[in-house]
């Protein structure tokens, strides 16, 4: 839980346009959804968004249009995600990438064929994973990799948008992406082995 | 003509449309006579679809309940505050 300090906002809007706490009710839902997938851990995610909450509440008076209200609260967000990050040791301002040799997840999958009775062995594969291996999966990333991933590929925004929002160079955040797929891709692999996925599968589809 | 391992670093940019034009031919070229590189690209199709697939993660009703009750709490002290000046 955030201990709240001091209030240093102004409540100083007209009586016509709602407080914070309306206004930014409607919004809990997808800010929490998209910390859990930036941060990964349930309860730094729900601390993440409560010191996300109160700096949005300090400075609400900045906003003048609510139809504004969700890009200022994700900008907020992402803020405060980086603020934990930093925290942690592991920022995202990071500048060393790893060099990610080695054959593609298709290539590994027809090589190693894991499943020999399988007709349409890379589909089964992915199907093996519940939404919650997913998560996992994208847990084991470097935060420099999981976080492009998750704003392009499961929040759909563009890689020029998730350099303005992280405020990082779009090249930088190319790299990041590039680098990113293929640790998961290699991950998705590692992670079927050791939790036995395919063990599983094997036995459903001989 | 670029080789399979140059073609399949860049599928995935390939399908983001984030590859200029010169690039973009140079894969399609590659992609016109080779099937490997063919299921390479399908596959990350299928990827990009698996990770957009995967469902949000929910707001449980008890986070619902902290937050919101959070959000009673630093706008009732906003208000005191503005009210005590």
């Amino acid at each position: 839980m955030v201990q709240v300090q001091l209030a240093e906002g102004r409540a100083g809007r007209t009586m016509t346009q709602p407080g914070f706490g309306e206004a930014a009710r409607p919004h809990l839902g997808w800010l929490y959804s998209l910390a859990r997938r930036l941060i990964g851990d349930p309860d730094t995610a729900e601390d993440v968004v409560q010191k996300a909450l109160l700096k949005a509440c300090r400075s609400f008076d900045e906003v003048r249009d609510l139809d504004a209200l969700p890009a200022w609260l994700k900008r907020i967000l992402v803020n405060c995600c980086r603020d934990h990050w930093r925290s942690e040791g592991r920022g995202f301002d990071e500048t060393s990438m790893e060099d990610m040799e080695g054959p593609s997840l298709y290539r590994i999958l027809a090589v190693e064929d894991p499943l020999p009775y399988s007709d349409s062995l890379h589909l089964d594969f992915l199907s093996t994973f519940t939404t919650e291996d997913v998560w996992a999966v994208l847990a084991r990333l470097k935060t420099i990799y999981r976080v492009p991933l998750v704003l392009v590929h499961m929040e759909g925004y563009s890689t020029a948008e998730v350099a303005d929002l992280l405020d990082t160079p779009r090249n930088t955040i190319l790299s990041r992406l590039h680098r990113g797929r293929k640790r998961f891709e290699t991950e998705l692999w590692d992670y079927a082995q050791e939790r036995g996925l395919l063990r599983d599968l094997e036995g459903a589809t001989s | 003509m670029i080789s399979c391992s140059e073609a399949v670093e860049q599928l995935w940019e390939y399908l983001e449309q984030e590859l200029d034009e010169v690039r973009r031919g140079q894969i399609e070229e590659h992609l016109a006579f080779c099937r490997r590189c063919c299921g390479e690209l399908e596959f990350a199709r299928e990827l990009r679809g698996f990770l957009a697939d995967a469902a949000r993660p929910r707001l449980p009703s008890d986070v619902e309940g902290r937050l919101t009750s959070f959000l009673d709490e630093i706008e009732g002290q906003n208000v005191e505050g503005v009210e005590g000046e």
